[in-house]
């Protein structure tokens, strides 16, 4: 598409990025179409197409973003599925990135919008705050027909829904670390994942530990800062990016062959940390270095060899996260890995649209998130399956809220088909 | 790329915007009614980006008869209508004017029914056309023309330029599939033309409506014939060493009365292209390429290439390559399919849609290299080859006006070789604003008046996509 850019507006890097991806959209069309609110809504303002041209006409003009154009950027679930579908290669991620953080710098929201952001940005990423504010939740929960009165009252409605019934699960054993291993990885503890279902990481330890990979401690990680990035909170991201980075520095220098990561909303923004830092000459190439080495577990697992499962026959229907097929094009390792343990693997149709959940998504915009997420358990139903499995756990905590089916992380079914403990909700139906 | 021009914005509506809108707004819903500059922004060009004119509003009406009563509305108030589906018209056809009022179908996208027996299904024209086959291929079926931009775009913008595609060869385009429609006309009158069967007494106004361009109504329904899908199909790839060598094997194959499924080409800037966005397995080494789609039983397949192999053998092909699973078919069309698109990673273009007598191929490919090269530009060509269907892609810069005034007087120059070969100025994407001011050249005086007074017929006043199809000047009234 043509462009109109003064020298002066590319003299910033970051425009001239966004005018390169402007540059490569043809305007085709083709993207429109797997765009989730596209689907619901048949409104090209709720387009890729539609969204990529109101950011080009806001920042071309140089334009404090509008009322009108923040709506449509928000309802954005940021599934990058109009990627994977461009065939011109246009990064929506790059441009809907700048085009969140320009919103964050020029328009300023109502005040119960600023507030809830705020809230979500200030206890999402820490897992203690969050936990306690899990507990909160519950409590909460009695008073969740009275939140539709009060302005947003319909996101707090969402957000105390989401708050799991029954308490935390349960951790299965720790493995012991086998000896020394030759293949050192680390794990990314991260934030909420590790709150609501830390079972997740503790089966990627044993299922590592059988393959004799060794899973090296990293005390300083933290939230990868994917929360308060696709909010907007440019900088506050690169803050957790940073330390992120550092905590792991020494034990890159050190070897380490990977650094695995079992929720695949943080596999994409780990993998772009090369690019949210390409400015910062003191982290750069660490950066780089960083996104190279960060592996979905899925990922790392398909290089090794699994023994093959004993093959009883649970009906698992793989639920495919935005950020696992369009964040990181992964789409047939999960699968595959899955059918090696014996487990019969469904695809759902219409895989490729996402179920809402995308991030703080269900809590910012209910109305769209919980139309998406009927339509995706409408499909996954559709496969009569025993179980579903999924790499991220957004989608778990989303999915799971709409349907009886049990849902489990990719990693727990795979641990269980290698000797592990049967996974948190499957207790009824273990053969 | 500014020379095509637009009718001046009559100033009369524009200035009475608010009271217009504020009628709009009594027949329907806020969230289907758009009046924001901003957000109006989204709508001001469709896939023929290098023209844009903001609309007055536009309307995404939810039925039938919500665009009726905006019909009616507009009718009432004196307005021009651009109907608009998905906007992916290559032709500029669904590009709006500062003086008319955008009405688009996309919110009306459900299935109405599909009869097994009489293989015919009936839609809202906001659907998009991979979604028909899509409903239908639990039963066994699918939607025949089958547009590269099928992903996208709907039957409702299908049948304003009466699309085609790679399946066409065999099956036709959208008006060998399309049994009836409901269209409301200017007035907001609703009408039926055709019914569910390919013959209907009385005068064939459906014919007459499709490839309309959003000039004699909207269709808001329509019922289209479905066919069984194939035992089988199998997509091959020839490589040759030259764009004649291809082209010729191709005029060799129709002439020898073999009809494929689908015949395409695909030159080696295009090839390159589309190889690296689909990993499709094209040959990198040749200097043209078609994928020629044969279907039937197995046996079938095998006669059918047997002769087409044998063909291609006499024409100097250098590589051949069965597609071995339905993977491999869906790679290989993918990467056509997308090859308008994938071509942005390259450079801008302009894409032309002529059509020629297949026995030209060789002399026009060739003519048009010269062509464009004289321009001092680069082409990539990826055509429907077994219907003589151009589509040569001009590369050229956006930024730089110059070089789009090059490569907007190379499609013409293109266009008009079209002409002389004994050719069409369109094939599939329609006049639009794109070839509005060629036809001319296509057509005599009193041709195309007798279009002119036939158009009259339906909307006198020239309220339906004014500024497209019809040179300006000239216009009967
Ligand atoms: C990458 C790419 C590849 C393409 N490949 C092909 C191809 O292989 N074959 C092909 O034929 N075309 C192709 N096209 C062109 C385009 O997709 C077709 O012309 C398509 O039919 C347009 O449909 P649409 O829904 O986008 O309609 P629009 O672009 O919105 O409108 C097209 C025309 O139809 C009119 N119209 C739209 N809806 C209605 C309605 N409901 N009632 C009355 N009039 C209406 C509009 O006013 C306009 O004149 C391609 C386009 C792109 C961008
Ligand atoms: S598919 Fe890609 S090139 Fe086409 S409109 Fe969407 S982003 Fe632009
Ligand atoms: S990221 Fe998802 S929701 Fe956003 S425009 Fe792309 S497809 Fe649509």
């Amino acid at each position: 598409m043509q462009t109109q850019f003064s020298a002066a507006q590319l003299a910033d890097s970051q425009t001239r990025e966004s005018e390169k991806i402007l540059r490569s959209c043809v305007h085709c069309g083709f993207c429109t179409a797997t765009c989730p609110t596209y689907l619901l809504e048949g409104d090209e303002r709720d387009s890729p197409r539609g969204r990529i041209y109101l950011i080009k006409d806001m920042l071309e003009n140089d334009k404090p973003a509008s009322k009108e154009v923040v709506t449509h950027i928000d309802r954005c679930l940021s599934c990058l599925s109009c990627m994977t579908t461009c065939p011109s290669g246009v990064n929506y991620m790059h441009l809907v990135d700048h085009a969140r953080s320009h919103i964050e710098k020029t328009y300023r929201r109502p005040w119960h919008d600023r507030l809830l952001r705020r809230v979500l940005a200030a206890i999402l990423p820490y897992p203690s705050r969050f936990r306690a504010a899990l507990t909160l939740g519950r409590l909460g929960r009695p008073l969740a027909p009275l939140l539709g009165r009060v302005p947003g009252g319909d996101r707090l409605k969402a957000m105390v829904s989401l708050v799991p019934v029954g308490g935390l699960p349960r951790v299965g054993a720790e493995p012991a670390q086998q000896g020394s291993c030759t293949r050192r990885v680390a794990i990314l503890g991260g934030c909420a994942q590790k709150v609501l279902d830390p079972e997740i990481n503790a089966a990627t330890r044993r299922v590592l530990a059988r393959l004799g990979v060794g899973v090296v401690p990293v005390p300083d990680e933290g939230c990868c800062g994917a929360l308060v990035h696709h909010m907007g909170q440019e900088d506050k991201a690169l803050v957790f990016a940073r330390r992120n980075i550092d905590a792991w520095w020494p034990l890159i220098e050190d070897g380490l062959e990977a650094i695995i990561i079992t929720a695949s909303g943080c596999g994409t923004t780990i993998k772009d940390y090369g690019f949210m830092l390409r400015e910062d000459p003191a982290y750069r190439e660490k950066a780089a270095r960083v996104s190279a080495l960060a592996r979905d577990i899925t990922e790392y697992l398909d290089g090794l060899d699994l023994p093959e499962g004993r093959g009883d026959t649970l009906v698992v229907a793989y639920h495919s996260a935005c950020s696992m097929q369009h964040g990181q094009q992964i789409r047939d390792e999960p699968k595959r890995l899955l059918q090696r343990a014996g487990y019969a693997v469904r695809d759902v149709p219409e895989g490729h649209i996402c179920c809402g959940s995308a991030g703080t998504y269900n809590i910012l915009q209910p109305g769209f998130a919980s139309r998406l997420r009927d339509r995706k358990v409408a499909n996954i139903e559709r496969t009569k399956p025993d179980v579903i499995a999924t790499g991220n756990i957004g989608c778990m905590t989303q999915i799971g809220s709409g349907t009886d089916i049990p849902i489990v992380h990719t990693i727990a079914l795979i641990d269980w088909a290698m000797g592990g403990p049967v996974p948190n909700g499957l207790e009824r139906i273990a053969p | 790329m500014t020379h095509i021009q637009f009718p001046i914005p009559d100033m009369t509506i524009t200035d009475r915007r608010e009271e217009i809108i504020a009628a709009l707004a009594g027949v329907v819903p806020e969230e289907c009614l758009i009046v924001a500059t901003d957000q109006m922004r989204a709508f001001e060009t469709d896939a023929l980006t290098a023209y844009r004119r903001m609309p007055l509003a536009v309307v995404l009406p939810r039925s039938t008869e919500e665009v009726s009563a905006v019909m009616a509305c507009c009718h009432a108030a004196g307005v021009n209508v651009v109907p608009r589906g998905a906007g992916t018209s290559l032709a500029g056809g669904a590009i709006p004017q500062e003086d008319a009022v955008v009405i688009g179908v996309s919110k009306l996208n459900r299935v109405l029914d599909f009869d097994r027996k009489s293989r015919t299904i009936t839609v809202e024209t906001g659907i998009t056309n991979v979604a028909v086959s899509a409903a239908v291929a639990p039963e066994g079926f699918f939607y025949a023309p089958d547009p590269s931009s099928q992903l996208a775009c709907t039957i409702g913008g299908n049948i304003g330029m009466n699309s085609g595609g790679a399946h066409c060869l065999k099956y036709g385009v959208t008006s060998n599939n399309v049994l009836g429609v409901k269209v409301v006309l200017n007035d907001g009158t609703i009408i039926d033309l055709g019914g569910d069967a390919m013959d209907v007494p009385g005068l064939n106004l459906l014919g007459l409506l499709i490839g309309s361009e959003g000039q004699l109504g909207i269709v808001t329904e329509a019922t289209l014939r479905i066919i069984p899908t194939a035992e089988g199909a199998r997509p091959v790839l020839f490589g040759f060493d030259s764009s004649e060598e291809a082209g010729a094997c191709v005029a060799a194959i129709i002439a020898a009365g073999i009809v494929p499924v689908a015949m395409e080409f695909m030159d080696r800037p295009a090839i390159e292209i589309c190889e690296a966005f689909a990993k499709a397995g094209y040959p990198l080494d040749v200097e043209a390429m078609l994928i020629i789609e044969v279907e039937g039983s197995d046996a079938e397949v095998d006669a059918s290439l047997a002769r087409i192999i044998a063909i291609a053998e006499a024409h100097g092909v250098r590589v051949i390559k069965q597609s071995r699973s339905a993977l491999e078919t869906a790679q290989i069309w993918k990467g056509r399919k997308s090859a308008f698109g994938a071509t942005g990673r390259v450079a801008d273009y302009i894409c032309m849609d002529g059509t020629i007598p297949t026995g030209q191929l060789p002399f026009v490919l060739k003519r048009l290299g010269e062509i464009v090269a004289g321009y001092g530009l680069r082409v990539a060509n990826v055509f429907h080859a077994g219907d003589g269907n151009l589509h040569p892609l001009i590369l050229f810069d956006a930024n730089d006006p110059e070089d789009q005034a090059r490569a907007e007087a190379a499609g013409n120059d293109i266009l008009k070789l079209c002409v002389e070969v004994g050719g069409c100025l369109t094939g599939e994407h329609g006049v639009g604003i794109e070839k509005r001011d060629l036809m001319g050249f296509q057509f005599t005086k009193a041709d195309l008046d007798q279009q002119l007074r036939v158009r009259a017929a339906f909307d006198p006043d020239w309220r339906l996509n004014p500024a497209k199809v019809f040179p300006l000047e000239g216009r009967l009234i």
